[in-house]
């Protein structure tokens, strides 16, 4: 049965997971449109990376569906999720310390030939392409063979970011992409995650801080306990009013507008001139 | 889309060849380690060090050591380690005895003692990937079993090779080339060809760093760490049963209890050559110098004139010297 709204990118239905008896997950159902930025907020134990490793095929989920395009996905593996598009910034944590920038690059997804021998040629000159175009490594001390560890905060995060991107990944997952980040690094990410909307793909982004969040979220899936607490355009929902929906679904877990829910419920739409659709 | 993202780069005060000593750090410090090993025995001892039979010697007895070194360096970078091999070594001889008595064919038995290697190896493999113990414990575990193993099946008997020893093979694995340059180096060499191929230019090898520096990130990015890990056992296990074939060859004689005087020169040998004990970092490089560094220091003994007492003492100093000048060359250059 193919889901409704079948040009979804994403949808995830009914999803459940829980460790050694704790359910993480209660029935979590959310989707993600073409050229469209969803932002995961919650507090820590609300379930984010969880959901993240489910989309991202690293856990599978107890029960629940997944869909790609509108089409079902069983047995999903980091391989096949990657093959499918998504790629994640995981920040720093999945970079390998003690290896080149290339090695980092291209890990997981090697260039070989047939017997599976590197092309090391090729990938160290890719490598190069995307210090200089993509990261903005300008520092000639800084080459394809430099390991990961003598990099700053930014750096990695670069690498990390143009890692995901230069797969042609149609979905992007940032987990936590400013953490650790200086003030003027994280505007650039932000322009970044713009930036992925521009190009018609589509972007999951996970953080602590609604402030960033809301800067470019399309909209806010807000999550506690390992429910989905409520769906908020940021066309429709100043920042005020999310932080005191925020503060009330930390206090009791649901939030009492339920009047706004029910419009935010409904299918988001282009993120125009929102304010006027505000009263 | 090409967005520039973040990061701009901080002056640093770091030039070209900084740059090149950090790459490379590892390397020139066992290059350095092996040469000062080197001038000090040719110093002491020039009659023996300066003529090339001891260097044929060395050439017949060091690959013992250097060939099972050469596969548990990438074991060790992928995060694992191997103490199993010597009993692996001998459990491979079985395979050759039972198969050559039974067949009457050396090449026959030289298949099933490396194919006896391989599947000790998977067994390795699959208990510390599957089951999860440590693979620290689970080859001490694998260690008595084989020998075990070795001991029941054979009964506690030596075999004498004597009439397998005039088959072609046999001089393919322990024969001299041109009448001069033992089969065990030629053999050496391919395989440290073959074990640099598959460690830097290898998806086996790029995954091997990548589990043994952050299993986590391996994890998320999807490679398939348990296979890389099994594999890599497997290989250690023919290598060790190669290592086996050779030494029993060249003795012309098999004992139930061979291969335990190489467990600790070969984990040597792996470590002196600059492998981090926890993962991600080695070379074969370093191995191939570690092994000769560590099957020189015996003869060297001698030949210097000191009493055999003086042996584990030097081995000793030796070992930890190496190890010390990785450990002050990391922290100067990283």
């Amino acid at each position: 049965m193919p889901p409704p709204g079948g040009e979804k990118r994403l949808e995830l239905r009914h999803i459940s997971k829980s460790f050694g008896g704790v359910h993480v997950l209660h029935d979590v159902s959310l989707d993600l449109g073409a050229s469209e930025v969803v932002g995961l907020l919650g507090d820590n134990g609300a379930g984010k990376s969880t959901l993240i490793k489910i989309i991202t095929g690293v856990h599978r989920p107890d029960s629940g569906e997944i869909f790609f395009g509108g089409k079902r996905v069983d047995g999903l593996t980091v391989q096949k999720a990657r093959e499918l598009g998504v790629e994640t910034v995981y920040q720093e944590r999945a970079l390998a310390d003690q290896l080149p920038l290339w090695r980092n690059i291209f890990m997981g997804r090697a260039v070989a030939g047939r017997l599976g021998f590197l092309k090391v040629g090729d990938m160290r000159r890719m490598t190069a392409q995307l210090m200089s175009e993509s990261m903005g490594f300008t520092s000639a001390v800084l080459t394809p063979d430099t390991v990961v560890k003598g990099l700053s905060g930014g750096e990695r995060q670069g690498l990390a970011i143009v890692r995901a991107l230069h797969f042609q990944a149609d979905i992007i997952i940032l987990d936590e992409p400013t953490m650790g980040l200086s003030l003027k690094e994280t505007e650039k990410l932000l322009r970044f995650v713009e930036g992925i909307r521009t190009a018609g793909k589509s972007a999951i982004f996970i953080d602590h801080n609604i402030f960033h969040v809301y800067s470019v979220a399309d909209r806010i899936i807000v999550l506690d306990r390992g429910r989905v607490a409520g769906q908020f355009p940021t066309s429709r929902y100043s920042l005020e009013e999310l932080l005191d929906i925020m503060r009330e679904v930390a206090a009791e877990g649901t939030f009492t507008e339920q009047e706004r829910y029910r419009v935010a419920d409904r299918p988001p739409t282009a993120p125009t001139a929102a304010g006027e659709e505000q009263e | 889309m090409n967005p520039a993202v973040a990061t701009t780069t901080p002056p640093r005060p770091r030039g070209r060849l900084t740059a090149f000593t950090n790459a490379w750090a590892s390397q020139i410090g066992i290059t350095v380690a092996f040469l000062a090993l080197w001038l000090a025995f040719v110093v002491l001892a020039p009659s023996t060090f300066l003529s090339d039979r001891i260097y044929l010697a060395f050439a017949q007895t060091v690959p013992y050591i250097a060939i099972v070194a050469l596969f548990l360096t990438m074991v060790v970078i992928a995060g694992d380690i191997d103490l199993s091999f010597p009993s692996e070594m001998a459990l491979g001889m079985v395979g050759f005895v039972f198969t050559w008595q039974a067949t009457g064919s050396v090449e026959l038995g030289i298949l099933a003692a490396l194919g006896v290697g391989a599947l000790a190896g998977l067994f390795n493999g699959l208990i510390v990937t599957y089951i999860g113990i440590p693979a620290l414990v689970a080859t001490i575990g694998s260690w008595y079993l084989f020998r075990g193993l070795t001991l029941v099946l054979v009964n506690g008997k030596s075999y004498a090779l004597v009439t397998a020893s005039t088959a072609p093979s046999y001089d393919l694995l322990v024969g001299k080339l041109g009448g001069v340059v033992p089969m065990e180096f030629v053999w050496l060499l391919v395989l440290a060809v073959v074990a640099w191929l598959l460690l830097n230019r290898h998806r086996l090898g790029q995954n091997a760093y990548v589990t043994g520096d952050n299993g986590l990130a391996a994890g998320l990015m999807g490679i398939p760490m348990r296979r890389t890990r099994i594999l890599l056992f497997v290989l250690t296990g023919v290598a060790a049963a190669l290592a086996g074939l050779m030494n029993s060859f060249q003795i012309v004689n098999f004992y139930p209890t061979m291969g335990d005087g190489f467990q600790l020169p070969t984990l040597a040998a792996v470590f002196v050559g600059g492998t981090s004990v926890f993962g991600g970092r080695g070379t074969i490089y370093g191995t191939f110098l570690g092994a000769f560094m560590i099957g020189a220091i015996q003869a060297g003994i001698v030949a210097v004139g000191l009493t055999d007492y003086y042996t584990n003492f030097i081995y000793g100093a030796v070992i930890l010297a190496a190890v010390a000048v990785h450990a002050l060359l990391r922290r100067r250059f990283e």
